[in-house]
């Protein structure tokens, strides 16, 4: 039976630690939505996210109750839609049309974000997903909710850099697209190199092709967790840090585990996988700085940041594999600048720079993520900064994502604010230095020696 | 077996238990075990019940018990075992 100590301990962690659970994302194929008609496949895709997500909130919400945990965000990942729109789009403007259902259909279901106005170009684009990638200013401009990702690389079809250096374009035309909010769209637009089918998180969440028809992928959260349990591990040996790693990330992928068996029973939907990232949030104690500076650095970015990262990361997917049944997406630790409090002190003092960041996501889950960049930062230069962190994931067999937000108007020494969970950032130095002849060369990087295991 | 878990939190005061079992009672909420301990003036106490006969939601229970520990000026909360057992049990 129960005792109360581990009551108390559960409770502890969700009242004051700040246990919670990131996202519920429901994953729905539109393939089957396709249609020559624009207007037919506009209605089509309305009619079929409205069908299974209309009770997805509300069943959330049932679930934190009874649980007595929170479930903070309730959102929605579909088909890549430069696959679902390439019968019906012929212009970059056609697929505006379906960035604007997408978020009618948010709002009408009452998820907060919805995913995947996205293209899968590793190794080359067709018309219509380059039509989509060109369409990603406006639509970004003209929605709310919906997010949009690209994939320009992976470890099995190298880098495409016609996709790299077109990427850096539309980064910058979104930022001028949205610089009435600080640029706000580069904060709904990730580009991947070895992007996962099943990943829950925004913005760069979308149903792969590979997975069923509806599917339910949960996020977890929880560094705060982790933070307070290594404070009672100050001063101990590796074997002990790991240790309470490990055992502090099984007990919150189990509350995870638990929350996506629940929604999956209750919404009649399959259950995909548990995503064991360590998702930060602005408040404070709820920071994966927080947690490499309690391991032992002064500031995060000190020398040693990214062997504690590597040594966290690993640990926390030790623990938290057991955990879960099926653990997939991201999983990892993120390293997001905007939204979490002890990166955003350690830019501001001066600590954290571009290129730290740059070495810690060879060892974490993801990427270059939340960064605020000098709005005069040339197309070029951002797509050398997603060149750079594709070449990570290539050689690294990992997923590797460039969000940074070059903000119009806005210079090192100003601040950003985006709001809400997406936070607030001091804007980075970038490097000054050309490299417009290298990303301008046209092609492709061929695939690494070691993905040829056939 | 549909087993919740209450926690009661809060400052030390005449009848606590009384008005949360009899509030159970009500409900036709069975008890299955009370632990309880009072850490510096504190209250704090947890109950595992079984509300398989109940003649209310899980929904309601929960609402009306939190309300009652307004009243009394603690705090309870109310929450189906398994997030317990999944954390705790492998």
């Amino acid at each position: 039976m129960l005792n109360m100590f581990e009551v108390i301990e559960t409770n502890n962690m969700i009242e004051h630690e700040k246990l919670d659970v990131r996202t519920i994302t429901m994953g729905i194929s539109l393939l089957d939505c396709c249609d020559a008609n624009l207007d037919e496949l506009n209605r089509k895709i309305y009619e079929k996210i409205t069908s299974y997500a209309k009770d997805l909130v509300k069943t959330g919400e049932e679930i934190a109750r009874d649980f007595g945990v929170p479930i903070v965000n309730k959102r929605i990942s579909v088909t890549p839609i430069a696959l679902v729109g390439g019968c019906a789009c012929k212009t970059p403007e056609d697929f505006v049309t379906i960035a604007k259902t997408l978020d009618r259909v948010a709002k009408e279901v009452g998820v907060n974000f919805i995913g995947g106005y996205s293209a899968l170009v590793s190794k080359g684009m067709t018309t219509a997903e380059e039509n989509l990638i060109r369409s990603i200013p406006q639509a970004l401009a003209q929605t709310e909710r919906v997010c949009s990702s690209v994939n320009v690389g992976s470890t099995k079809t190298g880098l495409n850099m016609d996709a790299v250096n077109l990427m850096g374009q539309i980064v910058r035309e979104t930022a001028e697209a949205t610089k009435e909010n600080d640029s706000l769209g580069c904060a709904k637009l990730v580009v991947f190199c070895n992007a996962p089918d099943d990943n829950p998180f925004m913005a760069g969440a979308f149903h792969g092709v590979t997975e069923a028809d509806a599917i339910i992928n949960v996020g977890v959260s929880g560094p705060g967790v982790v933070k307070v349990a290594l404070e009672k591990a100050r001063g101990a040996n590796f074997e002990v840090l790991c240790e309470t790693i490990k055992k502090t990330a099984f007990k919150i992928t189990r509350v995870g585990q638990l929350v996506a068996q629940e929604a999956s029973k209750r919404l009649g939907v399959p259950f995909g996988i548990i995503d064991l990232s360590l998702a930060p949030t602005p408040a404070v104690g709820d920071s994966v700085a927080e947690i490499l500076e309690e391991i032992g650095l002064e500031r995060v970015g000190a020398p040693g940041t990214t062997a504690a990262l590597a040594m966290l990361n690993d640990q926390v997917k030790k623990g938290g594999v057991m955990a879960s049944s099926y653990v997939g997406g991201l999983s990892g630790a993120f390293i997001p600048v905007s939204e979490d409090q002890g990166m955003i002190d350690a830019v501001s003092l001066g600590a954290l720079t571009i290129e730290k960041l740059e070495a810690m996501t060879c060892v974490c889950s993801v990427g270059l993520d939340m960064i605020a960049i000098p709005g005069d930062t040339p197309a070029t230069t951002i797509s050398g900064i997603i060149a750079d962190e594709a070449a990570i994931g290539m050689i690294n067999q990992k997923t590797t994502a460039v969000r940074v937000i070059p903000v119009i108007g806005k210079s090192v020494g100003d601040t950003v604010e985006f709001g809400g969970l997406l936070g607030y950032a001091p804007v980075m130095p970038v490097n000054r230095y050309s490299c417009e002849k290298f990303v301008t060369r046209g092609g492709r990087i061929p695939a690494p020696i070691h993905s040829f295991k056939n | 077996m549909d087993k919740i878990i209450i926690t009661v939190v809060g400052k030390d005061t005449v009848g606590i238990i009384a008005k949360v079992c009899t509030y159970l009672a009500e409900k036709k909420v069975n008890i299955l075990d009370i632990s309880q301990t009072i850490v510096q003036e504190y209250f704090n106490m947890m109950m595992i019940a079984d509300m398989e006969h109940a003649d209310a939601s899980f929904a309601q229970i929960s609402e009306e018990l939190e309300k009652l520990g307004e009243e009394i000026g603690v705090r309870i909360k109310c929450q189906r075992e398994e997030i317990f057992t999944k954390m705790h049990r492998i």
